[in-house]
Parts: C-alpha cells; structure tokens; sequence
C-alpha cells in the first residue's frame, strides 16, 4: 500500500476491478500453453525480421483456434491489435511506447470516437466505424482486411477487457439530426461562437492548435496531448466531415482535454443550430478537398523582380503543393512524434532567380518558455534511450534539400540526406535569423559552404501558430563549388525536412518527406507565337489550293460528256 | 468454460447471502434502496469524532502564473497558488478526506437530496477536496465566466469531461464508491480537485481546525480512513456503542510526500478487505 510513487505518475492508479473478464491464458493443457507460447512469438519478433512471427502464429492460430483460446475474438485481437495494445488491453503492447497518443487501453473503456455522451461507453458501430477507418490523427490504421465477421468478433472481445460493457447497459446514441446548409452566414455566426465559447483558448485564433493552453495539454493517462490542427480535417481522429465535427462538439473526446459542448444546449447557451454552425466554421478552416501530394511542383515564371516577403500578396496566385510529412523512424534516435505534419511549397522565378515559399504550422515559436515543460514531458515519456534529448534552447528550422550534383533520370541521392558516394546540398534556415548552405552525406555529416556572394537569402513572418518563410537564390551560384545550378525546364529533385524546438526536435529528430521535383518554367519565346500563325497560315493556303483544284475538277466535269450516263441513255 | 466464469460471481453471491443472514437486508433486491434504506434506531446514534494532526513544515505554495486569465488573477488578494498541503495554525491539517471505510456491514443508506456543489472561481475548485454519497447530485459551477472544462476522470465510475464556456450550472452524480476522483480543468492546467464518493453519508471534509465528526453512526466496530492528496491514507479503528463519542486522532507528517496516494480505487461493499494497489503506469 506504501509504493512510492511521484506526482507525475498519480492519475496513472488505475481501478483494481478494471481486470479484464477473459484472462489471457490458454486451457490449462500441454497442447494449449504450448501453442500460447509459440503465438506469442507472433508479436514479438523484431519487425527487420520480417513476417516470420506473424506466419507461425498465423499457422498456429489456424491449426488450434480451439485449444489457445475461448473467445473468437481473441486470435484476431492477439495476432492485429496486441502488438500496440497489449495482450491484456492495457494499452501496454511492445510498440506502445513509440506512439503518441499511447493505445487505448480498453480496460478503461474510455472511447474518444463515439456518438454517444460523455461518459457513456461507445456502440458497437462507433468501434466498427473505428476499426475500419482508423484514427488519422494516431497510429491507429484502418482495417479493411479483416471479415465483417472478425470485426464483430474482435470488437466483442474487446468489450470483455472492461466490465463497464456489463454495468452501464446498451449506450444510446445521441440524436443530432442532418446538417443544416453551410452557407456565408452560418461560417460567420460559427467564427463569432468559435471565439466566445472560447474554443482559441487550445485550439488557437487561426485554428492551428496553439492556444495558450495547449501547452499544458495531457490525457488521462498524464501523456502530453496537442489540440487538433483544425486547419488539417483530414487528420482529425473522428473524420473531417461536417457531420464529425458537430459529434465531436457534442460527445468530447473522452480521454482526451476536449470536452462535450452537449450541456450548452441543455442549459441554453447554445442551440444544436448555433453548434451546428459552429462546426461549419470548422469545416471551413480546412480545404474544400483533401490534398494530394503531386510530384512537380511548378515555379512559375515571372517578369522583374520576385516577392521576397513571405506575405507579398503576389505569392497568393501562385499555386500552392502540398508536402506530407513524417517521423524519422529510420535512424536512431528515431522520431514518431513531428510536430510538423504538412508543408505548403510555392515557387516562382523570373529566369534569373529562384524564390521558394514554405508555409508550415507549428503552434510554438521556438525557443519558447512556455513550452518547456511540454519538451521535458515529450523527452520523458518518448523513448530518449536511443539518444539523450538535446539540451539547451532550440530554434525551429526547416531545410530544403537538392541534390548536390546533377543527376540523371530518377538517380537519386538517398533521401535521407544523401550518402558518401552521393551527397546533398541543403538550404537550412533556423528561426534564429540564419539560412546556411551545407552539403551533407548523410544524416549527420554536415560541412557548411563558405557564405560567398551566391548565399541564399531568407526572410520568415510567425503569426497564429503558422511559418512562413521565402527563400531566394540565383539560378546559377556565383560560387558554383557543391551549389547546384538551376535549369528551367528541367525536374529539380527537392526534399524538405522541419524541426519544432519546443518539442525537443533537431538533427535526427525531425519531420521528414520524399523527392518531390520542382519544374521551372520555360520562358515563353517568340516562337510560341509565330509557329501558330504561321500553321493557320499554311492550312489556309492548302485548304485554298484544294478548294481551288476541286472546283476546277468539277467544272470540267461539267464540260466533258460522262461516258456512264450517255450509256445508260437510250 | 463458462462455469469457470460464474464461479466468482456465485461464490461472491452465496458469501453475500451468508452475510445477510440475520438482520434488516432481507430481501435479495437491490434496485429500491430507499424502501430498505438503513435508519439508526431512536437512540442508539452514536458519534465519531477526531482531529488530523500535521507534523513538520508544510511545503510552501508554489506561485501559480494566472496572467493569461486576469480575471482570475485580480480574484487572489495575494497572488494565485498551488497548495497541496494547508497546514492550520493549530497544528492540524486542511482538505482530509475522512470517511468509513469498513463496518457498516451490507446496511444501505437513503440518498441524500441535498445537492453538493464544485464552484470553479477565480480559476481555482472551491472546495478543494469534497465528500458526496453515491447518486448525490453535484452541481458544478461556473462563476468565474470564462471556460473551464470538468474532466472528472473517475475509473470506478465514467470518467466525463464537459464544457463550460461561461457562467453556468451543471449536474451530474457518481453511482458507484470510488477513492477518490480527480477533476481537472485542462484549460487551467494548475485546477485540480478531488471527489471522494461513499455509498454511505459518513464522510467529512477538515476545514480550517482540522476536526471531524461522524454523526448517527449505528453502534459497531469501524475502520475509518484519512485521505490526503499528497500523504495517502491512514486507517484507524474505532469502537462505538449506542449513545456513545468515540474519538480518534491521525496524524501526518511531512516526510510523508510521495506515498502511494490512491485514485480511482473502487470501495467493494460486499468486501471490505484491503484494495491491493493497482500497479503505477508509468514505472512498469
């Protein structure tokens, strides 16, 4: 009764009588505790190894179903669902400790995707709608390889973790009727709402999930938790639909600081409609579709001089593409948990320049005081065994990587920051001011370029949670040593990578993406214009002859005397 | 298999069966508690009494930085702070939980009317720590008119978590025991609260002299526990018989910090025995 325990670790006591109802163990047989064992190899196997684990169990499984075990749900829960949330459901499974947020413990039955109240547990649909769609915002993929069968089957089992499934009856979902049209109205009265139900205070004024709460931000189980980017539907947990959204407003997220907006009905502070609306403000925040990655990003070519100011209005019809980006998990110390999830890339040049604007959301401007506690909490809880965290204050940075010799066709450097044989040339810009030029064969061998007169020039604006940052460079450097030259009409490989200090991110730490290409393009010469006129011009002079030529058939065809018809004359 | 399933629950049936053989609990239902409610007979209402002692120095508060809520910060005279520990000038300690934890055997007692309320004011729970019986309507409070968020985050009962964005009522109860649950506010991360919910009305809170008194207790044998969010629990066993005042004193001390402290802990009416620990999180 006397464990120690610090104060951090206190709301992590969990209930004596959450144990789950179907223990973990197999018929007390040889056969069974033999096949137990073996299965459990099906998740314990490192993954290099490849799907060995997962075949032997697979096999196991399908030999002696009814000898491992005694719910049907529990060879699909124990091969697909215990690697992250334990045999047990506890949340606890070998890979948990690489995932914010952790695995659900299901012990607890605290559901955030539900259509049910606060505090009330989930229906089986809600689970269904889960398993098959997954948590955007999380590690939890959809599962569309499992039968409907052992959907219904895995969620039954996971309803025996918890005996709340047992006390609290059947949940009944909340009715919230269709949404009413969105309209210009709507969205406003919905922005008026978003401010005075004070939904900024963690989401933040643009949206971008940085209040100033949100540094404080922690889960039931204590883990740090950011609010929802809700300028990002498409990585909200629940959906970005409209309809989500206002079931998120009236259930909350259990589990999670987001709290259920249904009592404001209730209480007349709100009306469905207001609520409604204001989940059409939300909606609004997000782009009309989701966006898809494309390959080239296009430069644009422009006359005179090109905007070096993040906010020059003449960046905003030039096109932005959209960069996804991810985790290093490739070398230690590995990274599951950027900040930065998306990157917006426009370019322009005007022949002789370059001007590359990257728009990301970060909700901190680093270094930043207020989030030192969250870089201490994330430190803490995200695996620093592979590497200390870093000390001392860090900036943001973003860099822009190329190639650093010309390449042919798809040879690439490696993405990751090139190789010995094939290095990279980085434009690294930190919120400290400073843009370096760097080449680097590798993720940790940077040499810095001498700043010599072709050195990139960068200018950044923070505001709302959200970087912008342009920067410039000549076509061709001044100083051609390890600086790539650009040719217009040709693919540029470019691959980015971000860093947000305030969650204790630098070096291998970092948000990453793949190859993308940049296309500059062609200036349009005069022969875009000439060689049209004069095709019209040569069509026109061919039709003329043909017209002339047939005309002229025709009419000494009328002359002559058409040997057939005098023929058939009598 | 399925007979390996029932066997606790029968066993749990028949020794509850057992228990209430002779007596007031006559009857097997369980879903009209106030028909079988408990009364302590015309004159046998006996009294437990007693302080919490505090030993050692109290840690001081710890300053909390309320600048992003003015409305808040001008509320505190002095500067907002954190006080896990209020030691009183008379040597006892504040915001003890003290309640029954055993002897009441399989007695059920009528639900209180009276509503308990959990004001947020000045960014701050008032009170701090507060006793409510299983089904007791408590009313939570929004006086500060900017948004709180109650994340009441019980594990015995449903943990909810709702919105408040101005000043508003709002109603909610516990159905089951738990010791204790905490509620915070995750728009004011320094806002904590704790709830200690009993199935039974013999609970108290120690204010500013550190006493407590359990009134109309049936004559018995009792365990009563203190609970205190930064020192954990301590029981004592007390003895009354009709009429009588049975005193009993804990004290706590300040080396105390970083006992186990439960939460969330469920109180089984039919078992009164010890609740093992569930083991910490965050050290397995």
């Amino acid at each position: 009764m006397n464990t120690p325990t610090g104060r951090g670790t206190r709301y992590a006591k969990r209930p004596i009588g959450a144990e789950p109802r179907f223990k973990p163990t197999s018929p007390d047989t040889a056969v069974g505790r033999f096949a137990a064992w073996l299965g459990r190899f099906a998740y314990r196997v490192p993954r290099p190894v490849g799907p060995v684990g997962p075949v032997i169990g697979a096999i196991l499984f399908s030999a002696v179903p009814a000898l491992a075990q005694d719910h049907p749900g529990k060879p699909i829960y124990d091969r697909w669902c215990a690697e992250c949330h334990g045999i047990e459901g506890r949340g606890d499974g070998p890979a948990a400790t690489h995932m914010l947020p952790r695995p659900r413990d299901f012990t607890e039955a605290r559901y955030q995707i539900r259509t049910t109240a606060s505090g009330a547990l989930p229906t089986d649909a809600d689970m269904l709608r889960v398993i098959e769609r997954g948590m955007p915002g999380t590690a939890m993929p959809g599962w569309p390889k499992l039968s409907g069968s052992q959907k219904t089957d895995v969620i039954a089992y996971l309803k025996t973790f918890s005996r709340f499934f047992e006390s609290e009856g059947t949940p009944e979902p909340l009715d919230i009727g269709g949404a009413p049209r969105a309209s210009a109205e709507a969205i406003e009265e919905g922005r008026q709402l978003y401010d005075r139900l004070e939904c900024w205070k963690c989401h933040g004024a643009a949206g971008r999930g940085d209040g100033a709460s949100a540094p404080t931000q922690t889960d039931d189980n204590d883990m740090p938790i950011r609010p929802a980017d809700l300028t990002q539907n498409w990585l909200f947990n629940g959906g970005g639909s409209v309809e989500d959204i206002h079931m998120r407003l009236r259930t909350g997220l259990d589990g999670t600081p987001m709290p259920s907006s249904s009592d404001l009905i209730t209480a007349n502070v709100v009306t469905e409609e207001q609520l409604w609306n204001v989940a059409h403000y939300v909606r609004s925040l997000s782009p009309e579709e989701q966006p898809a990655p494309r390959e080239i990003v296009r430069a644009v070519l422009r006359t005179g001089a090109l905007p070096g100011a993040p906010d020059d209005e003449a960046w905003s019809d030039v096109p932005a593409a959209y960069i996804p980006l991810v985790g290093q998990i490739i070398e230690p110390p590995r990274w599951f948990v950027p900040t930065v999830r998306t990157a917006w890339v426009q370019a322009a040049h005007n022949g002789e320049e370059l001007a590359v604007r990257l728009v990301w959301n970060d909700p901190s401007r680093s270094p930043d005081p207020a989030w030192s506690e969250w870089r201490q909490s994330i430190a803490a809880v995200m695996e620093p065994k592979e590497e200390p965290p870093a000390e001392g204050a860090l900036p943001d940075a973003l860099a822009l990587q190329f190639p650093a010799e010309a390449v042919s066709g798809r040879d690439l450097p490696y993405f990751l920051m090139g190789d010995t044989r094939t290095p990279v040339h980085l434009w690294r810009w930190t919120s400290e001011g400073d843009v370096t030029e760097v080449t680097a064969r590798g993720l940790d061998t940077f040499e810095p370029l001498a700043a010599g007169s072709a050195a990139v020039v960068g200018a950044a604006a923070y505001a709302d949670g959200q970087w912008q940052l342009v920067l410039r460079r000549a076509l061709t450097p001044a100083e051609a040593a390890g600086r790539p030259a650009f040719r217009t009409g040709e693919p540029i490989p470019f691959a980015l990578y971000a860093w947000d200090g305030s969650n204790g991110e630098t070096g291998k730490r970092a948000a990453i993406g793949s190859w993308y290409f940049l296309y500059l393009e062609e200036p349009v010469t005069a022969t875009v214009y000439v060689v049209p006129l004069i095709t019209i011009l040569i069509t026109a002079l061919l039709g003329f002859a043909a017209v002339r030529y047939a005309q002229s058939a025709h009419r000494q065809g009328e002359r002559a005397p058409k040997a057939g018809v005098a023929l058939a004359e009598p | 298999m399925l007979l390996r399933k029932y066997v606790p629950t029968l066993v749990l049936s028949l020794f509850t069966l057992a228990a209430c053989g002779g007596g007031d609990a006559d009857t097997g239902g369980t879903d009209a508690p106030d028909a079988d409610a408990y009364t302590v007979p015309a004159g046998e209402a006996a009294v437990i009494t007693g302080v919490v002692n505090f030993e050692g120095t109290a840690p001081a508060p710890e300053p909390i930085d309320m600048s992003e809520e003015p409305t808040c910060a001008e509320k505190h005279d002095e500067g907002p702070v954190r006080r896990p520990v209020v030691a009183n000038e008379n040597g006892t300690l504040r915001n003890v939980f003290v309640y029954v934890r055993e002897g009441l055997g399989d007695r059920t007692f009528a639900a209180t009317s009276d509503d308990r309320v959990m004001d947020q004011d000045g960014c701050e729970y008032q009170p701090h720590v507060m006793g409510v019986q299983t089904g007791q309507q408590v009313t939570f409070r929004n006086s500060d008119g900017l948004l709180h968020n109650i994340n009441a985050q019980g594990s015995t009962n449903r943990s909810f978590n709702i919105s408040q964005p101005q000043n508003m009522e709002t109603e909610r109860a516990f159905s089951q025991q738990e010791i204790m649950i905490p509620v915070r506010c995750d728009v004011h991360g320094w806002m904590e609260a704790y709830i200690g919910v009993v199935d039974h009305p013999y609970f108290a809170v120690t204010g500013e002299d550190g006493s407590f008194r359990l009134e109309n207790l049936p004559p018995g044998d009792y365990t009563i526990e203190a609970w205190h969010e930064e020192y954990g629990t301590q029981t004592a066993q007390v003895t009354v018989a009709a009429q009588q005042t049975g005193e009993t004193s804990f004290t706590f001390n300040d080396t105390m910090t970083g006992a186990f402290v439960p939460l969330g802990a469920p109180l089984d009416p039919h078992d009164h025995g010890r609740v093992a620990a569930a083991p910490a999180r965050g050290t397995r």
